[in-house]
């Protein structure tokens, strides 16, 4: 159980590190950051209740306890970021920002419009799109913490 | 991955390990049969160790940092470890190629330049670290320094690493991916660290891209034609043209693209 935790936890490492990942990754994409509305899917994938203990689950078939997992709250250049991570059997059903840079408070959840496509696809498929992410150099702050905390917490 | 695990150890399942040296998050992702095993565990010890040598030795932010030393002229590169001298050939070779589009001396205020290899030690002291990861059998591995990459798949048959590559513009987001089996894959741009790099021939900002991403055989080199073409600005995507990579993305600053042609692997 411990490990299927572990192989879950990396999974969603990088599901959350894609935040909004556009699914046209093979084509040359020149939108820019702004458009970031995608054409594919408007995520209308039923999400689970918030924070709850216990469910039947509904797709997944085996219906086993929900734990979530809180990471610490990260203070990045942009504001401070917090992630939750809920796990229901061996499967992680659901990816929370608690907190983002932008500043609203109430939850922003990965399936809805701005953090879209890939968290869905993936947890549909349960596989992650990319296994991890080359970009300018980044330092060591930022919500990368954050999320790797939440990783600690759920047994990495 | 929907089934359960197999009895082998051999399987598709991902273990991963996060430190940080240097100022940066080493994120290292293994597979294979020594993902969770102590030999995985000694080798990713043995990654941290050497990079934080390669701290000591290298870094431009320490003063008493054997590269610093060397520059105020305290040492001289025999008295210097043999990895000075290497990086320093590496930073001339470098030079050479990009017309001093890339160099390890950089413009300073006054008209001295400073000794600063940092453009040519992360991803060489990456791509040198990863022969521990290597070492392990029948495992691949996924080796990040701050966002360049050393990827590496023990068999063929297995799945190669994808890569995604992120949007210069907004780094929570991403602009594509790559699949690589074996190889680096660097990238250079401004996002993180803000305006820093300069064409070291002017002082000054490129202009015209945000980013460029090269794969090539070894993060070394994927390293280094990322930067010196960053710097190029304009003229990026056609000097790596006469590189010998494997292939690269340039994000110009109006949001197009760039892709040169070969594919990876």
């Amino acid at each position: 159980m411990r490990r299927i935790v572990i192989w879950l936890a990396s999974t969603i490492t990088i599901l959350v590190l894609l935040f909004g990942y556009h699914t046209s990754t093979n084509k040359t994409s020149s939108a820019s950051a702004v458009s970031s509305s995608p054409t594919t899917s408007s995520g209308s994938k039923p999400s689970s209740s918030p924070s709850s203990t216990t469910s039947s689950g509904s797709n997944g078939g085996s219906s086993s306890k929900i734990t979530t997992y809180a990471g610490s709250v990260a203070q990045t250049r942009w504001g401070p970021v917090q992630v939750k991570i809920t796990v229901q059997g061996a499967k992680i059903t659901k990816v929370t920002i608690l907190q983002q840079p932008s500043g609203n408070s109430r939850d922003a959840e990965i399936n809805s419009r701005a953090l879209p496509i890939l968290i869905n696809e993936s947890l549909g498929a349960q596989n992650a799109n990319v296994d991890m992410v080359s970009g300018a150099t980044v330092t060591s702050e930022g919500y990368v913490q954050s999320l790797q905390a939440a990783l600690d917490e759920a047994g990495i | 991955m929907n089934s359960a695990p197999a009895k082998g150890r051999v399987d598709g399942r991902i273990r991963r390990r996060v430190e940080h040296v240097m100022g940066m998050p080493i994120s290292l992702a293994l597979r294979g049969r020594h993902a969770s095993s102590v030999a995985g565990d000694e080798a990713w010890q043995a990654v941290i160790n050497e990079l934080r040598q390669v701290d000591a030795i290298f870094s431009v932010y320490r003063s008493d940092s054997i590269i610093n030393r060397l520059d105020r002229g305290e040492l001289t590169i025999a008295e210097c470890p043999a990895e000075v001298a290497e990086v320093i050939q590496l930073g001339q070779e470098a030079e050479r190629v990009s017309d001093g589009a890339f160099s390890i001396r950089l413009p300073t205020p006054n008209a001295r330049r400073r000794l600063d290899p940092s453009g040519v030690v992360k991803g060489w002291a990456a791509q040198r670290a990863s022969r521990f990861l290597a070492a392990l059998d029948d495992t691949d591995f996924c080796l990040s320094t701050g966002g360049d990459i050393v990827c590496h798949t023990a068999d063929p048959s297995r799945a190669a690493w994808r890569i995604g590559i992120e949007h210069p513009r907004d780094p929570n987001t991403l602009i594509a991916a790559v699949p690589i089996r074996s190889g680096g894959i660097a990238t250079s741009g401004t996002v993180h660290r803000g305006a820093h790099l300069v064409d070291p021939r002017t002082g000054r900002e490129p202009s015209g891209v945000a980013s460029v991403t090269v794969i090539a055989a070894s993060l070394t080199w994927a390293d280094i034609d990322a930067t010196a073409a960053y710097v190029q600005g304009d003229d990026a995507a056609r000097w790596l043209q006469t590189r010998p990579i494997r292939s690269a993305l340039v994000v110009w600053a109006d949001g197009t693209t760039t892709r040169l042609p070969k594919d990876p692997l």
